[in-house]
């Protein structure tokens, strides 16, 4: 198998790593680096579950292999939360609204609405929905996950 | 850490010449290898606790031997450094398979030759019936006698966090720590103790943040029995994490079938019914599986009147993974009759609201002993649906039905209504334990058995503990899931977790505040019983001034003069109830594109009665994760096999769970007036989302496409299904 040197900045800092070449992004966050927070629900690209941020884009951790991101920038939920615990308000919203139950699959719905609302600050519920519908969650059935991000977006009264 | 991966059957029956493990353990950084050979023979004793040592023990071996039955069965272990080494010598281990036929469909299994399990004839692996001659008469008599025939498919769980555990056994102490996704530590423990005859205290079990479990994560399954046997093979912590695939092809399979008789008198009142109800037991059901279905028959009665009732119950072995708990696991019940009285309403010409009104039981009729024996108590039935039908403006919504089907387009609503024992007295669920301890710095520590998988049980705990000691919730925290630090409880399942935890704390707290008043008493120099104990402090009720808070009165329990024993109390709750009924109806409205068979939910109302709401979050929470499983079933979830067994659905590409575009805002209405008879009225909530939903859901498709004369009796109400009942213009 053969093993590559990769560098990588992951949540800001700098990480020089020798990586088998079909090492996972998710394996190499997760079993690596320690960033146990990017979770793996089907490694099939279809739960979201797995989302992080390469160079600011949503991108499934289980279907990039580390070596893909030598040079990059990624960004996982840990990077988005802050050291001394206080939410972000994605995070506080979701909180709020019982957006989680389990909390398996709030990493990744964290990370994609934190991206959404960057690139629309106002989105209307069919755009939340369609933005939302990559991710996965068996608890929750949705409500308080669209219920958060309906309560963040800015300038706009809630509406049915 | 070591990693383990199975090797897993590829055929769904097929007789094991042999298995050649040496070139797997050739590759470099291999551990070695298990099968059934080298380890099956170490099982000590095997059985549930949810179900007891007496019923009949259907095969369960650890590692397949001899024969696979169904696709995914584990076959050996192979056990690496890394997981990606492990996998590779998986694929290395040689298995020589002899195909045989396999049993797969529901009905044929009985009349097959093929035994799944030898000596177990006709694959029958459980059943049950009661007397049906009483019913002549009524039959003889009816009016209308309505005949429906129901399957449902076989879909799954699903937690999103996969099954798995890491074991680590400590050979110089012969002590065994496991951290286990599991619905209940506690009774892991005892499972491992069993199954490995080794004592239970030497065994810790850790459960911490399970990522949803919905029944699934209540008992051990093979997985977990074969990581416990290998633990004392390897001298270090050994994971596993299964991968999604093996989660749907392996995990469990629920699949359902019924025949359901109705008699009604020429007024449209039931007065007679039965079910012949088939489960698929699959080929290793977890555990014995004729308790859930003989609930399917004794609660299939329902919300309903009706005093002359029977049912039998066959549960069929196939080639095809075991059957497991799936949240409501009668809920075929629901769905069968739910959609029968539809059926009923459609022949007769009656609205199915009104012929709901004229069989359903109101509070005012409760207690009231079902067709089947068992007693009804406490509930809402008719007021959930009469304040359901008023939130979703049903005489409205039949006129915008004919508006719009003037102009081509397919509405449709459906109600389902259902009656649900939570919170069931079986000896192992119907006891709870906590411990509340009172720190030295006054903050509070509560300490349960635990078990949550995403059902809120920290916040419960907490919450009812703070309003039990009267102290701010901010001071409350919890400890839950260690075997090694809580008191016994049983976990997750039967929708028992908020009373239970509500009775063990109610019970514990009570004897806190006596002891919080005591030392409170003997600081301030007065009778214990003149001691208030309230707001977060202690004070005697005529010179409030002289309040101590509760750090003070911790700190005289530790460290005054007569400091002994410390300020905390553990205690048990037993459930008095055989069980908590609860109850609720489901409307559904939907559009169906008869052009595409798209179904698009318009909106989705429950009203429902689990007594007063600790938290009313957490309830609605409940209701909306279990609601939007059921729509899952009944339009998008299907684990398929192939005639041969081979399962179709094995990634979420294929296996398609609700996502936030298929779902809509659920509307809850709560019935709060008929409290259980247990701690605080609290009855149970976590279930009964999943068993009333499938049935509002299919009744409201097979209302919107009643014009093309079409019966719907098979989920799920795929659009491929829908347009094929459209072509066929009928029943089918
Ligand atoms: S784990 Fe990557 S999409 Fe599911
Ligand atoms: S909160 Fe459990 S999967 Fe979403």
């Amino acid at each position: 198998m053969s093993e590559h040197e990769i560098s990588v900045v992951v949540n800001g800092a700098r990480r020089s790593v020798r990586v088998p070449s079909r090492l996972s992004l998710a394996d190499l966050l997760r079993d690596k680096l320690g960033l146990t927070g990017t979770h793996l629900g089907c490694e099939h690209g279809a739960c979201g579950a797995c989302s992080v941020l390469v160079n600011g884009e949503v991108v499934r951790a289980c279907l990039m292999f580390a070596v893909q991101v030598d040079g990059d920038e990624v960004t996982t939920i840990e990077g988005i939360g802050s050291e001394d615990g206080v939410l972000t308000p994605v995070q506080a919203a979701f909180r709020d609204c019982h957006g989680l139950q389990c909390g398996f699959c709030t990493p990744g719905f964290v990370v994609t609405v934190t991206a959404l609302l960057e690139r629309n600050p106002a989105p209307d519920d069919g755009e939340i929905r369609t933005a939302l519908s990559g991710n996965l969650c068996r608890c929750t059935g949705y409500q308080g996950i669209i219920e958060a991000v309906r309560s963040l977006r800015s300038g706009v009264e809630h509406a049915d | 850490m070591l990693h383990a991966c199975f090797v897993r059957s590829p055929l769904a029956r097929a007789r094991i010449a042999s298995v050649d493990v040496e070139k797997a353990c050739a590759v470099a950084g291999v551990r070695g290898v298990l099968t059934g050979a080298d380890i099956n023979g170490e099982v000590v004793d095997l059985w549930y606790s949810q179900v007891g040592p007496d019923v009949p023990r259907t095969p369960l071996p650890p590692l397949a031997e001899g024969e696979v039955r169904f696709a995914g069965d584990p076959v050996a272990l192979v056990v690496a450094d890394d997981r990606y080494v492990a996998e590779d010598a998986a694929e290395l281990v040689a298995v020589d398979y002899e195909p045989l036929d396999a049993v797969v469909d529901l009905h044929a299994a009985l009349d097959s030759d093929s035994l799944v399990h030898e000596g177990w004839a006709g694959n029958v692996c459980a059943e049950l019936a009661t007397p049906t001659d009483h019913l002549a008469e009524a039959f003889a008599n009816a009016a209308h006698v309505v005949e429906t025939e129901i399957h449902q498919q076989a879909y799954v769980a699903c937690p999103l966090e996969t099954r798995g555990l890491v074991v680590e056994w400590s050979p110089a102490d012969g002590s065994l720590s496991v951290w286990a996704s599991s619905q209940s530590p506690h009774d892991f423990r005892q499972f491992a103790s069993r199954l490995l005859g080794v004592a239970e205290h030497k065994i810790r079990v850790i459960c911490q943040d399970t990522g949803g479990g919905f029944g699934q994560k209540i008992n051990a399954h093979r997985e977990d029995i074969v990581l416990l046997l290998a633990a004392r093979h390897f001298p270090a912590p050994l994971k596993y994490i299964e991968d999604r695939r093996e989660n749907l092809m392996a995990s469990s399979s629920r699949r359902e079938s019924g025949r359901v008789r109705m008699a009604l008198n020429a007024e449209g009142v039931v007065q007679a019914a039965t079910i012949d109800h088939l489960s698929n037991a699959g080929a290793y059901p977890i555990p014995y599986p004729l308790i859930s279905s003989a609930a399917v028959g004794a609660i299939f009665p329902g919300p309903l009147k009706y005093q002359l009732g029977a049912f039998s119950t066959k549960c069929v072995f196939t080639n095809t993974p075991g059957l497991t708990a799936y949240r409501g696991p009668w809920e075929f019940e629901t769905l069968a009759r739910e959609v029968s009285l539809d059926a009923a309403a459609r022949q007769i010409g009656v609205d199915p609201a009104e012929l709901r009104r004229r069989n359903m039981l109101s509070r005012h009729d409760l207690p009231h002993t079902n067709a089947l024996g068992m007693t009804l108590t406490d509930m809402t039935p008719l007021e959930t649906l009469e304040l359901a039908l008023e939130a979703v403006e049903y005489e409205v919504f039949r006129q915008e039905q004919d508006e719009a089907r003037a102009q081509g387009r397919y509405l449709g609503i459906g109600i389902s209504s259902y009656v649900e024992p939570t919170t069931t007295n079986m000896p192992h669920h119907g006891s709870e334990g906590a411990t509340i301890r009172v720190e030295p710095s006054g903050t509070v520590n509560v300490y349960l058995a635990g078990g949550s998988a995403g059902n809120s049980l920290e916040t419960t705990a907490i919450q009812l503990t703070a309003d039990a000691l009267d102290v701010d919730v901010g001071v409350v925290n919890t400890v839950q899931g260690d075997t090694a630090l809580t008191p016994f409880g049983s976990g997750t399942a039967g929708s028992r977790s908020g009373s239970m935890v509500a009775g063990a704390i109610r019970e514990t707290a009570a004897i806190l505040r006596n002891r919080i008043a005591e030392v409170a008493a003997d600081a301030l120099g007065v009778r214990a019983e003149v001691i208030e104990v309230a707001g977060g402090s202690a004070f005697v009720e005529a010179n409030p001034i002289n309040a101590l808070t509760l750090a003070e009165v911790a700190h005289h329990a530790y460290f005054g003069k007569d400091a002994a024993g410390g300020l905390e109390a553990s205690a048990r709750y037993h459930t008095q109830a055989p069980n908590l009924w609860a109850n609720a109806s489901h409307i559904c409205t939907v559009e169906v594109d008869i052009e595409t068979g798209l179904v698009r939910i318009l909106r989705y109302v429950v009203a429902e009665d689990c007594g007063p709401m600790i938290n009313p979050n957490v309830v609605e929470g409940q209701i909306a994760g279990g609601v939007v499983q059921g729509i899952g079933g009944a339009l998008l979830e299907h684990f398929e096999w192939d005639v041969d067994g081979n399962p179709l659905a094995t990634t979420f590409v294929d296996y398609l769970l609700p996502s936030t575009t298929d779902v809509p805002i659920i509307e809850y209405l709560h019935m709060e007036g008929s409290p259980g008879p247990g701690p605080g009225g609290f009855k149970g909530v976590g279930e009964g989302g999943a068993i009333g939903a499938p049935a509002a859901v299919a009744n409201a498709v097979a209302d919107a496409l009643s014009p093309f004369g079409v019966e719907l009796r098979e989920l799920p109400l795929s659009p491929a299904t829908l347009l094929r009942h459209l072509a066929d213009g009928g029943a089918g």
